[in-house]
């Protein structure tokens, strides 16, 4: 029995690792908020040097095609990372739709890492993310896929996110069958993967904290009301994380079960990195309160992912609909 | 519907050998097992426990990771693992023989004499001999080093004399034998100067009183220890290092052992079943079902992470506890729900009822829960340790 990640795998994530710890993220993210996209973009670019933009896209149209386990792999660290932009749109869910429609040369400025395409996908995904900072927007719809004119972003709750009501500017082309729901699993595994890594930090963070702040003369990190919240943050991580990885290895294998299982971990995920979030919020008080504090970066992400690619109760749906199926 | 248990599923690469093991056991399983049987609880039911024991003994399947000249099948974890999702798929009855292959066995492997080994490990495999744990005193709950129990040294006799007082001793009122800790040092405090001792239930000295827990059986016992004499072929490892013998047991109950994935499995499957009756009418409880069949299916994959890594040579350790919690608050939510959507018939006794009821021990046996948070908050995150956990004086 084989369940785990191959050597080519971790080194691909501490690589990636690597290359994420250096770039001081949180600065990138904090201009990208300003309205200042150019070191995000430049960070794009080095990502896709590494691989990370074209990691579903076919070897054939310039990608690695590496697939699934490695696509989840990649949005974890991503996610620990709090990297802006609009790369679960761009990396795990446009390829799957592009094969086969007219906008199927996009694929190899997609792995390159010079096209980046946002999506709507109604009514799962009803707005594109960080349109103004991509070079394409597309609808999906059950009717096929078209170009489409962004209109005014709206505020997210999460600062780094601006989202986009969009209107096809032409006719739709026909999707292959199970493209949509293909591209929307695939959306869903790296959200909740990213999600992952997103509590991961938070747990990370707030016992760093937890640890030095003292209060009453010792660190609150010694009271067992601040310890047993964070032993719960750290056992709902615990067992999101194989949840996810065995979403990605079904679906890597085509697995009649891989739908489901997607979405059993995108709602684990979900509660997992919830949980982490509220107790980084009330362990770290009132700075944690605050946007100078770079807890609230993965705090706000982590809520605005929570929704994406499929509320959990979507994908509670999902998992009943799919096991009472006769 | 396919079984959560089902095996083969894309994310788990099963060798050929481990695909055979599971064909195997399934054929067996669904030839031989008797069903759900009596509590095992009752006197007629650990009668009947100890009969479907024998069956398996007899099938070599009541040990399948022991090493074949004590009754098992040197079978891989992979392959327990695989055995334990088929044996709860196949709705065959709760194991009497759980305490002692879980808790005492791998305490008999790693530190028993071969006489010991030879003595204690067939039976125990062959079901003619069922073990009950003895840990907690009256004074020693969460606090486990604070055991008053003792044992004086008889060099007359060749062994030892103990005394002292055990409780919430599972499975006592119906079993053989004893395991558990007693001071041999009266000077050593806490951890030091215990020893593990195994002792026979019918003894002259012993007094079992059974008490009911809270689904109406005689689950556990308290055990009175007045002047039993033990030779010294019944202490287990070295006098006065019973606290580090008996921790590697309490490491094995809180991890894969005591909770294998194919129970919760199955019992998911089963609240799907009730879902499917009875959804129509409590619609508000889909989003706690689909929560319980994903809790189950989360531990499963965590369960083969473990394999997983063990395997690779790392250990469990303190991620037993992450296990433990896990587990006991999944299985409490899973029953909790299918009583929710049983409606005003949820206090019918049946299969629901007992089972809740028998889940509501989980927070608390093994170590509670929030010794548990206490051990991950400090061991796996790194908290400062503070005066919790820590005798006061």
């Amino acid at each position: 029995m084989k369940f785990s990640f191959d050597e080519e795998q971790h080194q691909f994530a501490s690589a990636l690792d690597d290359l994420l710890s250096d770039a001081d993220v949180p600065a990138v993210t904090r201009a990208w908020i300003s309205g200042d996209r150019s070191p995000g973009l430049e960070l794009w670019e080095r990502l896709a040097e590494l691989g990370v933009a074209g990691l579903t896209v076919p070897e054939a149209a310039g990608g690695s095609g590496a697939g699934p386990v490695d696509l989840a792999v990649a949005a974890e660290s991503l996610g620990r990372h709090c990297v802006p932009g609009p790369w679960i749109e761009s990396v795990a869910v446009v390829p799957a739709l592009l094969a086969g429609t007219p906008y199927e040369e996009l694929l190899g400025g997609i792995a390159k890492g010079t096209a980046r395409v946002t999506l709507a996908a109604p009514p799962v995904t009803p707005y594109a993310v960080d349109a103004e900072a991509a070079t394409h927007v597309v609808l999906a719809r059950d009717d096929g896929l078209a170009t489409a004119t962004p209109g005014p972003g709206h505020g997210s709750l999460d600062p780094s996110r601006t989202l986009h009501p969009v209107t096809a500017a032409e006719q739709p082309s026909p999707l292959p069958e199970d493209a949509l729901e293909c591209a929307l699993d695939q959306g869903a595994l790296a959200c909740a993967a990213a999600l992952v890594g997103s509590g991961d930090r938070m747990l990370a963070l707030t016992t760093a904290y937890a640890g030095q702040r003292h209060q009453f003369g010792r660190a609150i990190g010694e009271y067992q009301a601040v310890k047993h919240e964070l032993a719960d943050v750290k056992v709902g991580l615990d067992f999101a994380r194989p949840l996810v990885l065995g979403a990605a290895r079904e679906l890597a294998a085509g697995s009649p079960t891989a739908r489901r299982t997607v979405s059993a971990a995108k709602v684990t995920a979900s509660t997992a990195a919830h949980r982490a979030a509220r107790t980084a919020l009330q362990v770290h008080g009132a700075i944690g309160y605050t946007r100078e504090h770079d807890l609230s970066l993965w705090l706000l992400r982590s809520r605005a992912l929570i929704g994406a690619w499929g509320t959990p109760a979507h994908h509670r749906g999902r998992v009943l609909d799919d096991l009472t199926r006769t | 519907m396919t079984p959560a248990s089902a095996g083969v599923s894309g994310a788990l690469e099963f060798t050929e050998q481990e695909q055979a093991f599971r064909a195997e056991a399934r054929a067996w399983l669904a030839q031989h097992h008797p069903g759900r049987l009596p509590s095992m609880d009752t006197e007629e039911g650990a009668r009947a426990h100890r009969e479907w024991e024998r069956t398996l003994a007899n099938g070599r399947w009541s040990v399948v990771a022991w090493p074949a000249e004590f009754g098992g099948r040197d079978a891989s974890l992979a392959e327990w693992v695989v055995f334990e999702e088929e044996y709860y798929r196949s709705g065959a009855p709760t194991r009497i023989a759980q305490n002692g292959i879980s808790l005492l066995a791998p305490i008999v492997f790693a530190h028993g004499t071969p006489e010991q080994q030879q003595r204690i490990l067939p039976a125990m495999a062959g079901g003619t001999e069922v073990w009950a744990q003895a840990w907690s005193e009256p004074e020693a709950g969460s606090d486990l080093a604070g055991i008053r129990s003792h044992a004086v040294r008889d060099d007359t006799r060749g062994g030892w004399v103990l005394n002292g007082q055990k409780i919430w001793s599972s499975r006592a009122p119906f079993a053989d034998r004893g395991f558990g800790l007693f001071r041999t040092d009266p000077g050593a405090e806490r951890h030091r100067g215990l020893t593990y001792f195994l002792f026979p239930l019918d003894a002259s000295g012993i007094t079992v009183r059974p008490i009911e827990q809270l689904d109406g059986n005689t689950g556990f016992a308290e055990i009175f220890v007045d002047d039993v004499f033990v030779p010294d072929s019944d202490v287990l490892g070295t006098v006065g290092d019973g606290w580090r013998v008996a921790m590697s047991t309490a490491g094995n109950e809180r991890g894969l052992s005591l909770r294998a994935p194919g129970r919760f499995c199955a019992a998911a499957e089963r609240l799907l079943d009730l879902w499917q009756e009875r959804g129509a009418a409590a619609p508000h409880l889909r989003d706690r079902v689909a929560d319980a069949w994903i809790g189950a299916e989360a531990y499963r994959y965590y369960t083969w992470g473990v394999v997983d890594r063990l395997q690779r040579g790392g250990d469990v350790g303190a991620d037993g506890s992450v296990n433990k919690l896990f587990w006991s608050q999944l299985d409490v939510d899973l029953h909790e729900t299918a009583l929710d959507l049983l409606g005003p018939e949820a206090e019918l006794c049946g299969r629901w009822t007992d089972d809740y009821l028998f889940s509501l021990g989980g927070p608390i046996y093994a170590g509670t829960n929030e010794i548990q948070r206490n051990i991950v908050a400090e061991r796996l995150l790194g908290l400062p340790r503070g005066d919790n956990g820590r005798a006061r004086r």
